[in-house]
């Protein structure tokens, strides 16, 4: 028996997406053009297969989309809530921080929200400021609140089901340019929400990354390795709740943390991972993120709101040396 | 109607809006230096701490409104909502032991007033951004028609709402889905301190839901007898599959913002106008035209006393939430990792 096929990253979801709503009647699809599949094929066939009453075409209604949702998931069922891009979904930030996440706390527990709300997130070509942000810290501050990030072919299949069947509110952050990202599908594979994937072992330096900002981290690896710099690269993949143990236990053995996140570095996650290394166990970290800019549109513009494999190489070796010499 | 079933109507109705006016009028009390607003300091001796926001003088509202539901219809509120919980069937002294916040209180001591809920009987909670029901009354009302169920939602707004995005994204959302929605607009003239007439271009609700295809019908909020059978009607059409509706009911907020606004920015004639239309004294004139005996109504407010009294002793005794109980209902998910 074959357990494992190619996919693509939208097609995973998709057939993740197909056995849940097969599985489970609750599960219905809300958004703009979902019908049609999706802008990004990641809704492809599921309103000819499951109908339009369950894959449900919606106006251009953030607010509305999100917060019927929560009114949906109150009354007994498991919305997921497409907003295009995390970008439009801060048209319905109340409905999310203040309405989602706070429900089951505000009303002591009388009520749930399941729900996934899908918010592609990052840099996406040539899109400019309004389509390119990587928001993911803003909504792991917000207690209530679970946010993944896949950064790859089989974690956004498995991942998609955990937030499904999770019966919390997920922000599932796929990545806006890893749609047609090639991989290996094991439909058999569960990933528990809140585990980290060790991608390569490294006894020198513990590198910590999510979603596309693998890629580079993955070739800055192999030149590091190159120089004789064994990393150990470990994906996230939950931001919240962040796999505290797996990082931990990592850095113990290689004595070094760099995170890098495609997000501004100015109050990123990688901030809180760095602190919390920083707090446990004493060793050197680093923390690399984009500038705190917008996203430009010329190619110029846009590649320097992104953090390079050369930057990544140099955090890395700057971590190994040790803190800063301070300069008076 | 036989003038018989008018009164025991009338009767229901007016139990249901001196409730609310007892236990709006006792947590008034026991609010004042709750909160630190309007030139007044928080002195921690209140029993109700926080913003308290009465709807005194609109209680022939969710009086006529709720009259028309059952049990597995749902409701969702705005931050002004203690009638609307009361109304819906929610147990008096669980929400004052909320408001006191206390273990006893139906959120345990996490919402207070501005969250006040009971969703065993439908009540989806008050909320304390305005507009912020109406999408979640539209989902509801959604999942409701998607899963076949003869239930229907009501969503309370207030005449504040109605400037906000998410007004018109539900309307338009119901409409183009046709969902068994009542959208009921207590218009109540004040959005906060400001007057609302001066922040609505056109003719407000009504006219904004006519113009998405929605019928609307505009009713004295402070006759309960017209509330109840204005909605009646509206209830019975969404019922039979109508399609959403909205009642714009004209009444009036008797005090201010919150309890310790005393309203000042208020011409006085025009809050001593409203108060000769309390549905209250309404409602008592409309029962002694009906031929009815004002002893009955007496009868009422005194058992309403006495309930809302035994609340506040209740709440009083009830032990305060434990400090653990700050961690838990949070998320599954990550349960335990706070930091």
């Amino acid at each position: 028996m074959v357990l494992s096929q190619p996919a693509s990253y939208s097609g995973a979801a998709v057939r993740a997406l197909e056995l849940e709503m097969q599985a489970d009647p609750r599960v219905v699809v809300l958004g703009e053009d979902v019908g049609r599949g999706g802008i990004f094929g990641q809704y492809k066939g599921l309103q000819q297969q499951f109908g339009a009453q369950r894959v449900i075409d919606t106006p251009i209604s953030e607010a509305a989309i999100m917060g019927a949702g929560v009114g949906m998931a109150l009354a007994g069922l498991r919305p997921v809530v497409e907003m295009r891009v995390v970008d439009f979904a801060l048209c319905g930030m109340d409905e999310v921080i203040n309405q989602a996440a706070k429900n089951r706390y505000m009303f002591g527990g009388q009520g749930r929200v399941p729900l996934v709300a899908r918010m592609p997130n990052g840099i996406w070509d040539a899109s400019a400021a309004q389509h390119s942000q990587s928001l993911e810290a803003w909504f792991a501050h917000m207690p209530g609140l679970v946010v993944v990030c896949p950064g790859s072919v089989q974690d956004n299949y498995s991942l998609l089901r955990a937030a499904l069947q999770s019966g919390d509110p997920v922000v599932y952050m796929e990545h806006k340019t890893l749609w047609g990202l090639q991989g290996a599908l094991d439909e058999s594979v569960q990933v528990p929400l809140g585990q980290a994937a060790c991608l390569r072992p490294g006894s020198n330096l513990t590198l910590v990354s999510w979603s596309r900002q693998l890629q580079v981290c993955a070739s800055a690896c192999e030149q590091l390795a190159a120089q004789g710099v064994e990393v150990e690269l470990i994906d996230l993949r939950t931001i919240w709740p962040w796999d505290r143990e797996t990082v931990l236990n990592s850095c113990a053995r290689t004595g070094h943390l760099l995170v890098v996140h495609e997000a501004i570095q100015a109050a990123g996650f990688g901030a809180e991972i760095a602190a919390t290394v920083a707090e446990e166990l004493g060793i050197p970290v680093r923390r690399l993120g984009g500038p705190r800019i917008p996203v430009g549109y010329a190619p110029v513009l846009e590649a320097q709101a992104r953090v390079s494999q050369e930057q990544v190489v140099a955090a890395a070796l700057a971590c190994l040396q040790g803190p800063r010499a301070r300069t008076t | 109607m036989n003038r018989d079933d008018s009164l025991n109507t009338l009767r229901q109705l007016y139990r249901c809006m001196s409730r609310i006016r007892a236990f709006e009028d006792a947590a008034e009390i026991v609010s004042q230096g709750g909160v630190s607003a309007y030139s007044k300091t928080a002195d921690g001796s209140a029993k109700v701490r926080g913003p308290l926001h009465l709807s005194t003088g609109q209680e022939a509202v969710p009086a006529g409104v709720c009259a028309h539901l059952k049990a597995d219809d749902l409701l969702t509120s705005t931050h002004r909502g203690h009638g609307h919980t009361l109304a819906k069937g929610a147990d008096l002294a669980r929400m004052m032991g909320e408001l006191y916040g206390k273990a006893s209180g139906f959120n345990g001591g996490k919402g207070g007033s501005m969250h006040i809920a009971d969703f065993s009987v439908g009540m989806l909670g008050a909320n304390g951004v305005v507009a912020a029901g109406l999408p979640i009354a539209v989902g509801a009302a959604h999942a409701q028609k998607l899963q076949g169920k003869p239930a229907i939602t009501v969503c309370f707004f207030g005449d504040g709402a109605i400037n906000r995005g998410p007004f018109l994204e539900s309307l338009n959302w119901a409409r183009i889905h046709q969902l068994p929605v009542l959208f009921v607009c207590e218009d109540n003239r004040w959005s906060a301190t400001t007057a609302s007439r001066a922040m609505i271009a056109g003719e407000g609700a009504s006219a904004r839901s006519a113009s998405l295809g929605i019928a609307a019908s505009q009713v004295n909020g402070n006759e309960v007898w017209q509330v109840h059978a204005l909605a009646g009607e509206l209830i019975a059409q969404i019922r039979a599959g109508g399609g959403p509706r909205l009642l714009h009911a004209i009444t009036y907020r008797l005090k201010g913002h919150v309890s310790v606004d005393p309203a000042a920015y208020r011409d006085p004639q025009e809050v001593l106008q409203a108060q000769q239309l309390d549905p209250l004294l309404k409602a008592r004139a409309h029962y002694q035209q009906l031929g009815g005996l004002l002893a009955d109504l007496q009868a009422i407010d005194d058992a309403a006393a006495a309930e809302v009294a035994q609340a506040m002793a209740a709440a009083d005794a009830a032990p305060w939430p434990t400090a653990a109980a700050a961690y838990t209902d949070i998320q599954s998910s990550g349960d335990g990792q706070w930091f």
